[in-house]
């Protein structure tokens, strides 16, 4: 089953919870819908369930309109940040829950729980109330109900978010896989770009309630199709500055380069040129563009350095590989190959895409 | 020098020890004092043993005071757990609806407990009172003061009135820390009113209930002013609880022996019943 948004927006009380939105979402895909908080995620995955009426536009399941169909028919499986189990129902009884309600015999039911909680690697756990596991198991007995459901349309609303780096990274892996074997319609909400990245399928950006873009990850990520996309969808944000392009030079502040070739023949004028803050070497390399000022402020996450500056007059942020001591008030020279420039009309519509494209970098 | 340093962390704790020892071991080894002895007079006493102790178990007043005291606990269980459950479902959870129903509700707590007796002394008279007459009028012949059944059914009502208020307000309190993606999850499932509650709220309010029955179990297996206020214990004996038997007994009777000992078997009661309530939720919430 195909399912079709045309148009649809939704407001509450005159403040516009999504807007506008045009979808079509195929069995056997998963959609992965990114955007800070406050995006509409959750307003659309809720419309989505049938929990909301949309307040305009339609929603239709293979040319048939679902606004009229009532949320316990719909066939839908859902998955919250919170751990949303039965409390006194036990692993097994939790997983059977949903099977219960369709009539199906006793050895049906005990066979497809088996199977569903071998597939979360729950099966030892079975006969545990929920508030006996731990927070990664919980989540996994959400996840293995909404499997057994055998639901045509499942959601998840970032439902990795409660869980600690380890676990999250283990569970999103495990997700994958489970998504890969389904004829489901899967859409994943989350709210980082890099988890975006490693689930795949296709990324909805969602930005203040529309759809801003939508495409595989990858290409979202390299050839974001506004500023703003460039900058919601990557982490640190891109660096966006004002710059003017010339005749044969582009000027970024009070730095002037040759013009880079990637920019298309016979622009001129005000724009925005981007770049991504892991693109900025501390080594010098042929033909790099220096970009000369003093740091600000520098954090260190482990195995990179995020080194804010200034540059040509600007604020910049660089995300540099390895642990280094930069001290704000010391000067700084990042390098910076012209290919990597993203460009920005002043409107914010992507004008050229970095030339090198690249490996993609969280 | 290190010694002296460390000796003067007794300062710090010799306060505690001080006010524990006045307000409770002291006062609490009296009445053990007198429950093992016989006081004439001043200066004038024999040393009786467990005597008291063996009298007052076999004291057939006292035995009867004891399971009008269970009667009259588990009946305030059984009413005010339900309703308090009842009406915490019935409040709105959220705006200015439900801070009003909140503080509403919460006015019975307030009223001190003497008060609480005055009123439903005057309430419930059937000469007087606007709740005696009403009943009265439609033809019930009640009189608390004249009908045993009339007095219990006053008291409860009357520690309903005052104290269901403790247990919706902790039902609510639990109702309104379920997060909404249960309830979403619910109508997901296609689950009736009476699902959610069974499946969802029941199991999540496990915790406050245990807390609310174990208050009301103690709060009410200790009642003494109320029904003092409203009943004096009467008509004959029938709502002499424990209590109002020990006061009768250590001020009005002025056996200060007996009485130590009542008391002292009083507090074990409740300390032994509260923690064997206390062990079998523990054990049903754990299950």
């Amino acid at each position: 089953m195909t399912i079709r948004l045309e148009n649809v927006g939704r407001r509450v009380d005159g403040a516009m919870h999504l807007s506008g939105i045009d979808l079509v979402l195929e069995p056997g895909r998963l959609y992965v819908l990114f955007g800070r908080t406050h995006a509409g995620k959750t307003s659309l995955l809720r419309v989505l369930a049938g929990l909301d009426r949309p307040s305009e536009g339609r929603m239709t399941e293979n040319g048939a309109d679902l606004a009229a169909v009532p949320v316990p028919s719909r066939n839908v499986a859902f998955v919250y940040q919170q751990f949303v189990n039965y409390p006194s129902f036990s692993v097994g009884e939790n997983i059977a829950a949903p099977l219960r309600r369709r009539g199906l015999s006793a050895e049906e039911i005990s066979r497809r729980v088996t199977d569903v909680a071998r597939r979360v690697q729950l099966e030892s756990f079975l006969d545990r109330l929920p508030g006996q596991l731990s927070g990664g198991q919980q989540q996994r007995l959400a996840i293995a109900r909404a499997l057994a459901r055998e639901a045509s349309l499942m959601l998840f609303d970032e439902p990795l978010v409660n869980l600690d780096y380890k676990l999250r990274e283990g569970l999103r892996e495990e997700l994958r896989g489970l998504f890969r074997q389904g004829r489901q319609i899967v859409v994943y909400a989350t709210t980082e770009p890099e988890e975006a990245l490693q689930m795949g399928g296709t990324t909805i950006v969602l930005h203040e309630g529309r759809v801003v873009q939508q495409g595989p990850a990858q290409e979202i990520y390299r050839k974001p199709q506004s500023a703003l996309v460039a900058s919601i969808f990557s982490e640190p944000p891109m660096n966006l500055v004002p710059a003017r392009i010339e005749a044969d030079r582009l000027r970024i502040g009070t730095l002037s380069i040759p013009r880079p070739a990637h920019i298309p023949a016979g622009l001129q004028g005000e724009c925005r040129i981007g770049l991504q803050p892991h693109r900025v070497r501390h080594a010098e390399s042929p033909g790099a563009i220096r970009l000369e000022g003093e740091m600000l402020l520098a954090e260190v996450d482990g195995s990179s350095t995020f080194a804010h500056f200034t540059a040509a007059g600007h604020p910049w942020v660089a995300r540099i590989e390895g642990v280094h001591a930069l001290h704000p008030g010391t000067a700084f020279a990042g390098h910076v190959d012209p290919r990597d420039l993203y460009v920005f009309a002043a409107d914010g519509a992507l004008v050229a895409p970095a030339a090198t494209g690249g490996p993609v970098h969280g | 020098m290190h010694k002296l340093e460390d000796n003067r962390a007794w300062f710090l704790v010799i306060p505690v020890f001080v006010l524990v020892a006045f307000n409770a071991v002291v006062p609490l080894m009296t009445v053990v004092n007198y429950s093992v002895q016989d006081i004439f007079g001043p200066g004038q006493r024999a040393f009786v043993g467990v005597e008291w102790f063996r009298e007052m178990l076999r004291d057939p007043t006292v035995q009867s005071a004891f399971l009008r005291q269970i009667l009259f606990s588990l009946l305030v269980l059984a009413m005010q757990i339900p309703l308090g459950v009842g009406v915490a479902l019935l409040l709105p959870r959220s705006g200015w609806k439900s801070s009003l129903a909140i503080i509403l509700v919460a006015i019975p707590l307030l009223v001190p407990f003497n008060v609480v007796g005055t009123i439903w002394q005057v309430y419930a008279r059937p000469e007087i009172g606007l709740f005696g007459r009403l009943i009265n009028a439609t033809g019930i012949d009640y009189n608390y003061t004249a009908s045993p059944l009339a007095a219990w059914v006053t008291l409860l009502l009357m520690d309903a009135w005052h104290w269901a208020p403790l247990v919706i307000l902790l039902a609510f309190a639990g109702l309104c820390s379920i997060p909404e993606p249960y309830y979403q999850a619910a109508r997901i499932d296609g689950a009736s009113r009476a699902a959610v509650f069974r499946f969802i709220e029941l199991p999540k309010l496990r915790g406050v209930l245990t807390i609310a029955v174990l208050l009301r179990f103690m709060d009410s297996f200790m009642i003494y002013t109320e029904p003092f206020v409203v009943t004096g214990g009467g008509p004959g004996s029938s709502t002499t609880f424990l209590s109002i038997r020990l006061v009768n007994m250590a001020v009005g009777q002025f056996d200060l022996g007996p009485a130590a000992a009542f008391s002292l078997m009083y507090f074990l009661v409740i300390l032994l019943f509260s923690y064997v309530f206390y062990t079998i939720m523990k054990l049903n919430n754990a299950r």
